[in-house]
């Protein structure tokens, strides 16, 4: 048995909206095989297990209940690699200002 | 568990609901069976232009500087004729509180839901308006929720909608975070209903009209730095809150001769509902996937009367391809010092093919730029479409394949304003203007006159339209 979380950590939770069968009727084909799934983030209101139900208050001073599935989730989006394609464009343009300058 | 209430449940709940939360009686401003008074139905909200600047002052929103692209102009004249190549400017709408021209459209919203007495505001977005609104929001101490479409069914978040859940999570906002759908709307109305907050919607008559500023500084500014007003506005274009309110404000401001251009990335073949397509757009919007549905029958949105009406301002409509936006973005970095985008590198793009049409003593104007960062980036976009299988190259952008190849031009010379026929959009309008109502309505006179209104044509063509359309059904 895993150690419950302290009410007050900043977590997030998931819960199935709509599952396959009951999404809207305009979806295509792709998206209807699939449920509508949410995720928020909040407080935890009361000591939860990972993985198990849980109920959040929100920075909007809301009580939501979902699963709980991340104990504060990190920000994971950024950058990546330098694009080979983009790194010579710069000196391409720089290039055809010069070049624009020897010809006046 | 918990049952959720169905879809079908809700949204017919919605007339209620919008009603409430908008705080706006749109049948008041019914005049016929398509009609309305669009003119009063924005009037009436108290909102000029002057009223508005001195709202969105108070929290720094707007007085946004004109930089004039020097060097991109010269780029752009190196591929020029002789003669050729107009002045373009730029309005750097990123120096606005949350990073983008949507501080705009949100202030006039938080404030008048802080005016009205609602407890907080919520939209359903997940591009920059949700930033401005929570921005907003935490300035007016109002609560705020963000509804977001932001991950496929692969739990796979779209970068650049990850880096709002941040920017709006760090405004102190809650953030409702759905996978792909267009059921975001019911969710949206689920929490309207919940919470009894004041809905800031992109569409409302506030969201439109705190864009008016825009177009009126920008003429203001034109005219004072060159003597002139701009020749032509480029304005990236989604759901036409931008082309609208730009092109008012242009006209409060005298500019009449200015010639509106809505630019938007060509995503044509990718669905916009599609959990299999949303990560393979490179774009969140600016792009058709929104324009022309929005352009084409406005009233889709999520209040009853859509306060953009974007047919009614545009002289052009332009598309460009997904890696001439990508080239754009980085010559703005390495030849002028800014790092921007990637809204309103739309239309920079379509601006290098405008311009090059012009004479050199004309002016270009693109109307804003937005903050980038991590996520907001094409290294982030581009990387995400490699990871899923998207083609990555130099070449003509002739060959850009939205969702399969992104071409990214190797010369400004190739970069193409392509034109998207006006008839055939309001063709379109019209054609979704007669399937909105109930078979054998009859239109009035008031009708006639609104759709011609709304078509920038005349009663004579909305005639022989909707005529063919009867005959061919």
């Amino acid at each position: 048995m895993t150690e419950p979380i302290a009410q007050g950590t900043w977590v997030e939770i998931h819960r199935i909206v709509l599952p396959a069968g009951e999404r809207a009727p305009q979806v295509p084909e792709d998206t209807r095989r699939v449920p509508l799934e949410m995720r928020v983030k909040g407080f935890l209101a009361a000591p939860a297990e990972l993985g198990g139900e849980a109920e959040i208050l929100t920075p909007a001073d809301r009580r939501l209940k979902g699963r709980l599935i991340e104990v504060n989730p990190a920000y994971t989006h950024g950058f990546g690699p330098p694009i080979p394609e983009l790194l010579p464009i710069g000196e391409e343009a720089r290039a055809i200002l010069r070049n624009r300058g020897r010809i006046r | 568990m918990r049952k959720e209430p169905s879809y079908q449940e809700i949204m017919a709940e919605r007339a209620e609901v919008m009603k409430a939360s908008v705080g706006i009686d749109y049948a008041r401003y019914a005049t016929g069976a398509l009609a309305f008074d669009y003119e009063r139905l924005l009037a009436d909200t108290g909102y000029d232009i002057e009223t508005a600047s001195e709202v969105q002052a108070r929290t720094a929103v707007g007085a946004t500087p004109l930089v004039e692209l020097t060097n991109l102009t010269e780029l752009v004249r190196a591929t020029a004729g002789p003669g050729k190549g107009a002045r373009i400017f730029v309005k750097d709408e990123a120096a606005n509180p949350s990073g983008s021209f949507k501080d705009r459209r949100a202030s006039l919203s938080v404030h008048e839901a802080r005016r009205r007495g609602y407890p907080g505001v919520a939209a359903a977005t997940s591009g920059n308006y949700g930033a401005a609104v929570a921005s907003q929001a935490a300035k007016a101490r109002l609560a705020c929720v963000i509804v977001q479409e932001a991950f496929d069914s692969a739990g796979l978040a779209q970068p650049e909608i990850a880096e709002k859940t941040r920017a709006c999570e760090g405004y102190g906002a809650e953030v409702i975070r759905l996978s792909v759908g267009p059921e975001i709307f019911y969710v949206f109305l689920r929490v309207l209903k919940e919470t009894g907050f004041f809905n800031a919607s992109l569409y409302t008559p506030y969201s439109v009209l705190g864009i008016e500023t825009l177009g009126f500084e920008l003429a203001e500014q034109v005219r004072a730095r060159t003597g002139r007003y701009p020749d032509v506005v480029i304005a990236t274009h989604a759901g036409g809150g931008n082309v609208t309110g730009t092109a008012r404000g242009l006209r409060k401001a005298g500019a009449l001769e200015t010639e509106m251009v809505a630019a938007s990335v060509d995503l044509s073949g990718l669905s916009m509902a599609s959990d299999r397509d949303f990560n393979r757009k490179s774009f969140t919007t600016g792009h058709t996937g929104f324009a022309v549905p929005f352009t084409t029958w406005p009233d889709r949105a999520d209040v009853p009367r859509n306060a953009a009406r974007p047919l009614r301002y545009m002289d052009r409509f332009v598309t460009v391809t997904q890696g001439e936006v990508f080239y754009a973005t980085q010559v703005l970095a390495e030849l002028e010092g800014l790092q921007r985008g990637p809204a309103g590198n739309t239309s920079l793009a379509a601006a290098f093919d405008i311009a090059r049409n012009l004479d050199e003593d004309q002016i270009v104007v693109v109307q804003e730029t937005e903050y980038t960062g991590a996520g907001k980036h094409p290294l982030a976009q581009l990387n995400l479409a490699r990871r899923l299988g998207i083609e990555v190259r130099r070449g003509d952008p002739r060959e850009n394949k939205p969702g399969s190849r992104i071409v990214i031009p190797e010369h400004p010379s190739q970069i193409r304003a392509v034109e998207v026929d006006l008839d055939r959009i309001r063709r379109a309008y019209l054609k979704n203007a007669l399937g909105s109502l109930p078979e054998g309505t009859r239109l009035s006179a008031a009708d006639l006159e609104f759709l011609a209104a709304e078509t920038r044509s005349n009663q004579a063509y909305v005639e022989r339209i909707l005529d063919e359309l009867a005959k061919t059904g």
